[in-house]
């Protein structure tokens, strides 16, 4: 099999406002998001021929994709809507790539969007919060999502040592990109103290370390590299994707500190040729602080058990060595559920087309993406970078 | 309000009627002795379908917990600590700990079964903390 290093691009990429966005249902978000990106690749809806969605928790449908290119009148030869909870984004765009390598599809959508925080009624909302979980072993129970990310962090901090302080700073550090982007759902700067001030949740967890509920949506347009040299802005190109999927039940996680964020990380890098050196910024999924601090470790951008230490002394906020989420991520950008991780992506090519305004990383020509989905349980990296890199 | 309860289906009919006797069962193997838990139809092992209920001794430290502050439902009332339990046996399961100071919880912390009501037909395994 060929590698598929530099085969593909990304050649469109759109948000459309996030945070409350009322009166506009995730259909009608979806589908401005896919026209908003074709906009920005400056191709028509006639020369989509794969769409991927993931389906909607505030407008659940059984055939999403479909209904969504039937929304548009368009008649793909390859479509399907994807669920691997916050892990979608990264992985259909593995398989939207390895499509394209096939000749499945020229020019792939990849569209996601939800209305969770004005679109969901009461029984919907409880339905999110008490469907994670073994029905039989764990929901019984009675935790709360962020209960089951406190039982990674609680594991860490006694494994490792690291402090409520150290997940606080990652809520600060993506505040603070935040504040650089005005697209941003919550953008007036914090402190550790105000996130060690804020409201407890599920012990080491405060409110302020753990995500938004917001309404939004990002598409992207992707297709191959011979043809990306087509469109009009600087392609993005796929340098690396790797997965991990390690359990679906954090009661059955064979490490509560250690990832398959591991494996995924290690099979992105060796098909990139790059390593965490050459990264310029990292999108890592933060539905929870302590996911991004795990996340740093597991792909080496430090060692393992030293993240609340590379927190404090790198930094991952604006200018730090490392900058982390550089549009705010799910904790300060927006996080509508499922497409969450879609403007982790959409950031990206920004960045690397270099058109990402006060926030931009200087010089950035490679960066790594990763999102995880369920507990800690499917995982995918994703390495992007400018041509030539 | 009533607590989330489990639905019992024929693999794990034999462990919630274990949990109501006061029994933590888990699988063995009777091809290659693995112990496991949740249920399964085969050995994750060796995948044989040879399985029989074995009591656990129901000891077992802390893998790791939370002390919920914000309760799922009024049914639960928090703080409560939810925890992942290692059984001296090796399988890991969810449970509560009961019956203390929510403070005084730690990972590592030795622990032993003892069921509760969870319903007025279903009890469900819970820990507390064993005395030094
Ligand atoms: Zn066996």
């Amino acid at each position: 099999m060929a590698s598929m290093r530099g085969k593909v691009a990304i050649v469109g990429a759109a948000d459309t406002r996030v945070g409350t966005v009322p009166g506009v249902s995730a259909t009608e978000l979806c589908v401005d998001a896919i026209l908003k990106a074709l906009d920005d690749a400056c191709i028509s809806k006639h020369q989509v021929d794969g769409l991927i969605t993931c389906n909607s928790m505030s407008q659940p449908m059984l055939y999403h994709a479909e209904a969504m290119a039937e929304y548009l009148q368009i008649f793909p030869r390859y479509c399907f809507a994807a669920g691997a909870g916050g892990g979608t984004t990264f992985s259909v765009l593995h398989h939207a790539a390895s499509a394209i390598m096939t000749g499945m599809a020229d020019t792939i959508v990849i569209a996601m969007a939800d209305s969770l925080r004005s679109g969901l009624s009461r029984e919907q909302a409880m339905m999110v919060q008490s469907s994670t979980g073994h029905p039989q072993f764990e929901q019984p129970y009675g935790l709360t999502v962020p209960a089951y990310y406190a039982l990674v962090a609680q594991a860490h901090m006694a494994q490792y040592g690291t402090t409520a302080e150290h997940f606080a700073q990652v809520a600060v550090a993506c505040r603070a990109h935040a504040a650089r982007n005005p697209a941003a759902q919550m953008r007036t700067p914090i402190t550790v103290e105000d996130v060690l001030a804020s409201r407890p949740i599920a012990d080491p967890l405060h409110l302020l370390d753990c995500s938004l509920v917001s309404d939004g949506g990002a598409a992207i347009v992707m297709t191959s590299a011979e043809r990306a040299r087509d469109f009009p802005h600087t392609p993005v190109y796929v340098l690396g994707v790797g997965e991990g999927h390690s359990h679906e039940h954090i009661s059955q996680a064979h490490s509560l500190t250690t990832s398959a964020a591991v494996e995924a990380g290690e099979r992105a890098y060796a098909m990139a040729g790059l390593g965490p050196a050459d990264m310029a910024f990292a999108q890592l999924y933060d539905c929870f602080t302590p996911t991004v601090l795990v996340e740093l470790e597991d792909l080496g951008f430090c060692q393992k058990g030293e993240g609340g230490a590379f927190i404090t002394e790198a930094g991952i906020g604006p200018g730090g060595a490392l900058p982390v989420n550089t549009h705010g991520g799910l904790l300060s950008h927006s996080h509508p559920g499922n497409p969450g991780s879609m403007f982790a992506l959409t950031e990206s090519v920004w960045q690397l087309r270099h058109t990402a305004g006060e926030r931009q990383v200087p010089n950035a020509e490679a960066g790594l993406l990763h999102a995880q989905g369920g507990i800690m349980s499917s995982h995918t990296t994703l390495i992007l970078g400018r041509d030539g890199y | 309000m009533e607590k989330i309860q489990p639905v019992p289906g024929p693999l794990s009919e034999a462990y919630f009627a274990g949990c109501n006797a006061g029994t933590l069962l888990i699988q063995a193997c009777e091809s290659c002795a693995a112990l496991q838990f949740y249920p399964r139809s085969i050995c994750t092992s060796c995948n044989s379908s040879s399985l029989k209920w074995s009591p656990s001794s129901g000891r077992g430290h802390v893998a790791s917990f939370t002390v919920v502050r914000r309760a799922i439902s009024a049914a639960y009332e928090a703080p409560y600590v939810v925890a992942l339990i290692k059984l001296v046996e090796g399988p890991q399961l969810m449970s509560h700990i009961v019956e203390c100071d929510p403070e005084s919880v730690s990972v590592g912390a030795a622990v032993t079964v003892t069921f509760a009501a969870w319903s007025e037909t279903q009890a469900m395994p819970v820990f507390t903390l064993d005395e030094n």
